[in-house]
């Protein structure tokens, strides 16, 4: 009997090591894959914000310049037609000859080239527009952007290869390093303003992000504000009121298909109805907005019965116990308990929204929308599919602008995160 | 042995003892409960006398909570369940199709196995019922009933300095008494407990059960109870029930001391159950 004992505690004892080492072993599993995660993710951060924050950033060239009228073409200054049609262009051009001392008709052009012309016209178009009638005449200092390709060149500056030599010739080069001896007036390296007050343009450095997050935000809206209520009131029903048949069983089955619908299924879908059918204005955030509610309808509707589901039965008890009606139950306990999961669905439906752009592309979400839209019936475009048309641009410039857009689109759906945070923490606390 | 002693299920074809009284509240003839297929209770007739506090005893599936249920339709909520017979409060078909339950349930309150406050604060736990149907016009006159409801509830002391705290931050004996003080706010005529002591402590069980005694006096109570020496305790009457049949009703100090039913003997004396 005793000889049993020992050897049955011996065997334990030589069984705990091997369960040791594999419990060990199960946990090193856990740890090695949490790494691996947290290793792409920082692998990723550091790519995208090492090249996005560049985008917000540009060169400029602090220039003197004397706004002349003559030279300008402008007669009266209350005339905004005159002012808007100005010849920004050959003043700037003047100036810029003037700075880069060129006199030769290669000269000229070296100069031309470094120095974004139009763009700066703009700004000094925009400053004319508020008040042509004192700065007519006398002599401003200005910010002229430079061009784009100065702006990679001088972003890269010490780097491995110098990228972005190619793009010049000796003379420029020789141009850029004498400015970039000088200790004032050189060049300049501030917040790129442009990048988020101005929507999209076909040169990079006017090109900004603005039409796409206006879009995006329209966008959401329309969805948010469809989905929404659509989502949590089918829910209950199907929760709650829906007797349990054959029917209700082949609408859950047909929900639960929806989810895993290739999302450009339902930008076809919008083409085809929205579009084609009802004839709604084209490329909107409101047919956009149709189009990812279906998309997002069930994400919705799938977490909202899990919440409702999850609510303790005792609770629905308790009212109907006191008398509550199925409407009171419904109203006053299930949906006040279910919210937190509601909105923890709507929250991740919404996301995939907004990183959509498959199905948008189908409804013509996808032009080239210079204008920021201010309605939700404008043509408008959306930060994924500003960033993809960005990235597919061969001008250097556009590539980073493409990085910042990333960052921007991050940092929108970190914003809608934590306000989904903020709702659901006060919504629990009232409880 | 035993089994010599205990009569046969199917040989019980009558409730021995005193299942009718003159002053019912409530009054139930022949009851059938079904659950899909299955027949849960068997021809249950039984009265529930004014002010009376009512046991329902038996062992686990005897259908003594199902019956309890049935009295303010709580089975209507499980989609398979269906009631036959008659079952009056106060000479009204309780199960007639054109009854509105509301009203129903705010006469006939329940109290649950669990202790289940919603949770919100005390107040706003006392006050639903009452806010549901409308019973107060005005603040004070929900802060009256809120109070008194409390207090009937042996509660009133204990919270409140603190009735606007979550009703779930209250231990489990006196969520319990919160319940039964949501139950009395709606003045109901007649209460369900459905094992209300089962979850709670010995010393949380002995204030319940004062309590009941001292509703008593107001309201109807019927009470199922695992408990024998509860049932023996704080009610009136017991009824026995033994798979799905109402076996035997009598005075509870007659059941417990001199049961007319053998299986009732052998259930109060321990040899099942």
């Amino acid at each position: 009997m005793t000889d049993k004992n020992i050897n049955t505690i011996d065997l334990v004892n030589k069984n705990l090591k091997k369960r040791y080492r594999a419990e060990k072993r199960f946990q090193a599993y856990g740890i090695l894959s949490i790494c691996f995660g947290l290793m792409c993710l920082v692998f990723l951060f550091t790519d995208i914000i090492s090249k996005g924050t560049r985008g917000f950033f540009y060169h400029y060239l602090p220039i003197e310049i004397h706004l002349d009228a003559e030279v300008l073409g402008i007669t009266d200054t209350n005339d905004v037609h005159q002012i808007l049609g100005a010849d920004y262009t050959t003043l700037v051009k003047k100036r810029v000859y003037e700075i880069f001392e060129a006199k030769k008709r290669k000269e000229k052009k070296n100069a031309r080239t470094l120095i974004a012309i139009d763009a700066t016209g703009y700004r000094i178009q925009d400053l004319l527009k508020t008040n042509a009638a004192s700065l007519l005449g006398t002599t401003i200092t200005i910010d002229a952007l430079v061009d784009d390709k100065v702006d990679f060149y001088l972003k890269r500056l010490g780097e491995k290869g110098e990228p972005g030599k190619e793009y010049f010739n000796e003379a420029q080069l020789l141009l850029i390093g004498k400015l970039l001896e000088r200790q004032e007036g050189g060049f300049n390296k501030s917040l790129n303003k442009t990048f988020f007050t101005s929507g999209d343009s076909a040169q990079s450095e006017e090109a900004g992000i603005l039409s796409a997050f206006m879009g995006s935000l329209y966008l959401l809206l329309v969805t948010f504000c469809l989905s929404f209520p659509i989502g949590i009131a089918t829910a209950v029903y199907l929760e709650e009121y829906a007797p349990k048949n054959k029917w209700t069983d082949l609408i859950e089955i047909n929900i639960n298909n929806l989810a895993a619908v290739p999302s450009i299924i339902f930008g076809l879908l919008g083409l085809a109805i929205f579009l084609s059918f009802f004839g709604f204005p084209r490329s909107t955030p409101l047919v956009g907005g149709f189009v990812l509610t279906l998309m997002t309808l069930p994400t919705i509707i799938i977490s909202s019965r899990a919440a409702i589901k999850a609510v303790p039965p005792s609770i629905r008890e308790a009212a109907y116990g006191i008398g509550a009606s199925k409407m009171q139950v419904t109203i006053h306990h299930v949906i006040p308990l279910a919210m937190p999961g509601m909105l923890t669905g709507t929250i991740i439906g919404l996301a995939q929204a907004l990183g959509e752009s498959a199905p948008l592309l189908m409804i013509g979400m996808a032009a080239f929308i210079p204008d920021v839209p201010t309605a939700i019936t404008d043509p408008s475009t959306v930060l994924p599919m500003q960033i993809f048309q960005w990235f597919r641009n061969a001008d250097a410039g556009f590539s980073e602008k493409a990085s910042a857009a990333i960052l921007v689109l991050i940092l929108f759906l970190v914003m809608m995160n934590a306000l989904a945070v903020w709702a659901r923490s006060r919504l629990e606390r009232r409880w | 042995m035993e089994n010599n002693t205990i009569t046969d299920i199917n040989d019980i074809k009558e409730t021995v003892g005193i299942p009718l009284v003159d002053n019912a509240k409530m009054s139930m003839r022949d009851v059938d409960v079904f659950y899909g297929e299955k027949q849960a209770i068997f021809g249950v007739s039984l009265d529930i006398g004014v002010n009376e506090v009512i046991a329902m005893i038996g062992p686990s599936g005897c259908g003594k909570s199902t019956f309890l249920r049935c009295l303010n339709r709580m089975n209507d909520t499980i989609e398979i369940c269906k009631v036959t017979g008659q079952l009056h409060l106060e000479g009204q078909n309780i199960y007639d199709s054109k009854l509105d339950v509301v009203p129903l349930r705010a006469r006939v309150g329940m109290v649950f196995q669990k202790p289940n406050p919603f949770p919100k604060s005390i107040y706003d736990n006392v006050a639903y019922g009452p806010r549901i149907h409308g019973l107060a016009a005005r603040r004070a006159d929900m802060d009256e009933i809120v109070e008194t409801s409390l207090r009937k509830a042996g509660l009133w002391e204990e919270v409140k300095d603190r009735l606007h705290q979550p009703g779930t931050g209250l231990s489990g004996g006196q969520q319990q008494r919160l319940c039964i003080a949501r139950t009395i706010a709606v003045s109901p005529e007649v209460i369900l407990m459905d094992e209300p002591c089962s979850a709670l402590d010995p010393i949380a069980t002995a204030k319940i059960e004062e309590l009941i005694d001292e509703l008593s006096e107001n309201f109807t109570i019927a009470i199922v109870t695992h408990s024998m020496q509860q049932a023996a305790r704080v009610s009136h009457r017991t009824a026995y029930f033994h798979l799905g049949k109402l076996v035997e009703v009598n005075e509870t100090e007659k059941v417990f001391t001199n049961p007319d039913h053998s299986l009732t003997e052998a259930y109060i004396t321990g040899r099942f159950g």
